[in-house]
């Protein structure tokens, strides 16, 4: 599970020593995240995102369960209770706005974390499941969301609610009953309101397995690093405590300044407005727009205008499809990108890919997503869309095969201190297999 | 093989956007589907004033307090003229105490409302004078008396009102100020264009056509106490606008107030811990060999 030069947990005093017999919980934190566990030593910022995951997970589920003690599950009341938390409850905004901001805070790391891993392919073998895992995090991250944004009971929370189940009904024949089950009735009421509640609750926790799968499939091949070499030798790695505790701590306390600079000076800014105002079926808002988290989704989503072999796919139903599409395509990356070499530093066609086209295209994206169905981004969102689908699935696989990779060096130890003792001649780097 | 049908899928999802772009860009009206709808451009898309002026408060940004004299005077335009129409169900007359009057002002202020009760003999729904733990109420008794009262228009509940439009306490201000008689050039422009009967042109107001009659229309409509500056429009539409910013959050201040010391006290973590980083990762730096 480690490198054979992993250190040994040796407990030292007898109260350690009976744990470590009876259950070695101490033995396994030193192991997961302690001297026990040996990490490439040329880890960039870039490698901070993953810890900071799981802190807004924590932070998420804290803030959250707490939250719940004083929030009421019913139509009726819980645009109310939301309120009653804001004025009533002791410190109930700093909660609210901690955990409103918190899932935010929590996509803009995750996003980093993904895009990290795009661009230094982490995704390829020996590290596929640790991806596959990840993506169905960020699947149940999405729908978390999209629940508890419904929570509150506001007018974008209705809309929006109204607007995402109402995707199902574009499926043929089935989506609509699928649609009135789903919520449990024709629109959504106090029945959808319950059951979103339920599974909110419940989904962070779900998340919380899939993370410790997605740690334990890691720590088999340890990270993977900048250069995208693996690791070779002892002087490769150096153990994750204390180096990688201090280098995530500090990185923990600059996300929490961002953090908390949003929570008590910009606490609605990513919010809207129409959700203080409370939820009415018979009143539509003038434009329905989802969290920004979902806004390249959303934006793909309404790219699709025209009907597709003449009215046998309508366009909904192809948004809907293109919409599940664009993130279950990330699921097949390990074997549409084979290219050998992972890190995008010495790819050069491949980093020109990622950022002439991915980060302008999602950026695009991002931006006519949140803006109303209007033109030019009507435009622009399709010219991106259709740039988007050609990254991922034709363009990945031409140039991962047509591409000559720039030398590598031979080791991280080479990398970081220019040359590397321990090199044995004749040896090239090597790379995937 | 992956790759293959990779390739195919790409080629289909990018292909249908892309036809969908060729439609719309050779339809002369372009098709927007579900989801938008093309029109031609309204009078209001013209006419509409998307940005309210900037209106500065004593409780804006970072470092902002409440300003209880304007509170005060706000609260005062608010019983006298809103309260007529508008409700702020989400504020307790104890709440005022917050605005510096005490339990004894709370008590008669609360008292001057009639809230909705049962009668101790009968049993029957009636009301009786508000207490300080009740909430501002309706000054209708249901949706359809308001409908009734107001042209089939419903007076929006005003508590949370400050948080609940783009621009905040400058859009309420915005739509107190933004009456007038509709500009020549929209009569001309747009000659179909018409404010209904029962509707007042306000250019703030995104369909230019408000069911709200202008609440504020003389100075001195409220009498502000002495030593208090002038009840002009602008000064109660100002001073109410304040008002509503306090009572869709009253624990602004208290939480910009907090986030200083949060803030300092993590950058001070922050700090330590980049040097306590730097300390750990020093130990790895290749030691310089002594040339001698
Ligand atoms: C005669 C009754 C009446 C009075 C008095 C009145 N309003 Fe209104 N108000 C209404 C009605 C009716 C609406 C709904 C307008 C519409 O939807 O077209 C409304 C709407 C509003 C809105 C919401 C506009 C929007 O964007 O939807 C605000 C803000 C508002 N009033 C503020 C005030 C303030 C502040 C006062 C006191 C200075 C006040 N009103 C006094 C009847 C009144
Ligand atoms: C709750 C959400 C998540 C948590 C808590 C989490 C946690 C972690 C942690 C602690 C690491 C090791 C540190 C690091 O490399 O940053 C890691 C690595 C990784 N994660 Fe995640 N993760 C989450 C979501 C995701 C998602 C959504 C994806 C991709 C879709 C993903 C893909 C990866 C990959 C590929 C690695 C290995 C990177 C490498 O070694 O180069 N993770 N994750």
């Amino acid at each position: 599970m480690s490198f054979p030069w992993a250190k040994q947990y040796e407990p030292k005093h007898p109260l350690m020593r009976y744990l470590d017999e009876k259950l070695p919980m101490p033995r396994l934190v030193y192991n997961a995240i302690g001297s026990g566990y040996p990490v490439p030593r040329n880890l960039n910022y870039m490698w901070n995102f993953g810890v900071l995951a799981g802190f807004c997970l924590m932070l998420q589920i804290v803030t959250g369960v707490v939250l719940a003690m004083h929030y009421a599950a019913n139509s009726q009341v819980a645009f109310a209770t939301t309120e009653h938390i804001m004025r009533d409850v002791n410190w109930g905004w700093m909660l609210r706005y901690m955990h409103a901001n918190g899932a935010s805070a929590f996509f803009v790391v995750v996003y980093l974390h993904i895009f990290r891993g795009f661009f230094y392919s982490s995704y390829k073998a020996p590290r596929e499941m640790v991806w596959l895992l990840g993506v169905v995090i960020f699947l149940l991250m999405m729908a978390t969301a999209f629940m508890g944004y419904v929570l509150p009971w506001g007018q974008m929370s209705f809309w929006g609610a109204k607007v995402i189940t109402g995707l199902f009904g574009a499926i043929p024949v089935v989506g609509e009953p699928i649609q009135i089950w789903l919520l449990g009735g024709y629109a959504p009421d106090n029945a959808a309101l319950n059951r979103f509640f339920s599974l909110h609750f419940l989904l962070p926790f779900v998340i919380a397995a899939v993370v410790i799968l997605h740690i334990w499939a890691l720590h088999i091949p340890g990270s993977s690093n900048p250069t995208g070499v693996e690791v070779k030798s002892e002087s490769d790695t150096i153990p994750f405590h204390p180096y990688y505790t201090a280098k995530d701590g500090f990185g923990l306390g600059v996300f929490l300044i961002l953090y908390f600079a949003m929570v008590f000076f910009l606490p609605n800014y990513l919010g809207h407005p129409d959700n203080y105002i409370e939820a009415n079926p018979i009143s539509t808002p003038a434009h329905i727009v989802p969290e920004w988290y979902f806004w390249p989704f959303y934006a793909i989503l309404r790219a699709f205008t025209a009907d597709i072999f003449f009215g046998l796919i309508p366009a909904k139903l192809m948004g809907v499809l293109a919409m599940f599409s664009a993130i279950l395509c990330w699921f097949f990356l390990p074997w549409l990108d084979k290219g050998p070499v992972r890190s995008g530093h010495y790819r050069p066609l491949f980093r020109k890919f990622f950022w002439f086209g991915l980060i302008p295209t999602m950026l695009v994206l991002f931006y006519c997503g949140g803006a109303p169905a209007e033109e030019p981004y009507v435009m622009l969102s399709q010219l991106a869309t259709a740039y988007y689908f050609l990254h991922f699935l034709v363009i990945l696989p031409i140039i991962s095969s047509i591409e000559k990779p720039e030398p590598l060096p031979y080791s991280i130890t080479e990398a970081v201190l220019g040359k590397d003792e321990a090199a044995q001649l004749g040896d090239s780097a090597d790379t995937a297999k | 093989m992956i790759r293959i049908f990779g390739i195919l899928a790409g080629l289909f999802f990018s292909l249908s956007v892309l036809w969908a772009f060729i439609s719309g860009a050779i339809a002369v009206a372009p098709v927007l589907g579900e989801y938008g709808q093309f029109t031609e451009p309204m009078a209001d898309k013209v006419f509409h004033e998307k940005h309210p002026p900037a209106l500065h408060l004593q409780s804006d940004g970072p470092f902002g307090t409440w300003d209880l004299a304007q509170l005060q005077r706000g609260f005062q335009v608010y019983k006298e003229v809103c309260a007529a129409c508008h409700s702020l169900k989400f504020v307790a007359f104890r709440d005022l105490e917050e605005l510096g009057y005490d339990k004894g002002q709370v008590k008669t202020i609360a008292a001057g409302f009639q809230v909705p009760g049962v009668d101790p003999n009968t049993g029957e729904a009636t009301t009786r004078p508000g207490m300080p733990t009740d909430y501002f109420p309706s000054p209708y008794p249901n949706e359809i008396a308001a409908k009734a009262a107001n042209n089939n228009a419903v007076p929006p509940d005003l508590s949370l009102m400050a948080k609940a439009r783009h621009g905040g306490p400058a859009y309420i201000h915005a739509i107190l100020t933004g009456y007038g008689p509709e500009p020549e050039a929209l009569k001309q422009q747009f000659p179909d264009f018409k404010v209904p009967s029962t509707g007042h042109y306000n250019k703030y107001f995104p369909s230019l056509a408000i069911a709200m009659p202008p609440p504020l229309t003389a100075e001195g409509q409220v009498s502000y106490a002495e030593g208090q500056p002038k009840p002009t429009i602008e000064q109660m539409s100002t001073d109410v606008s304040a008002f509503l910013e306090w009572t869709a959050e009253p624990k602004k201040v208290k939480r910009t107030q907090t986030g200083w010391p949060v803030l300092g006290f993590l950058l001070f973590a922050t700090i330590l811990a980049y040097l306590a980083k730097k300390q750990v990762w020093a130990a790895l730096k290749p030691k310089k060999k002594h040339t001698a």
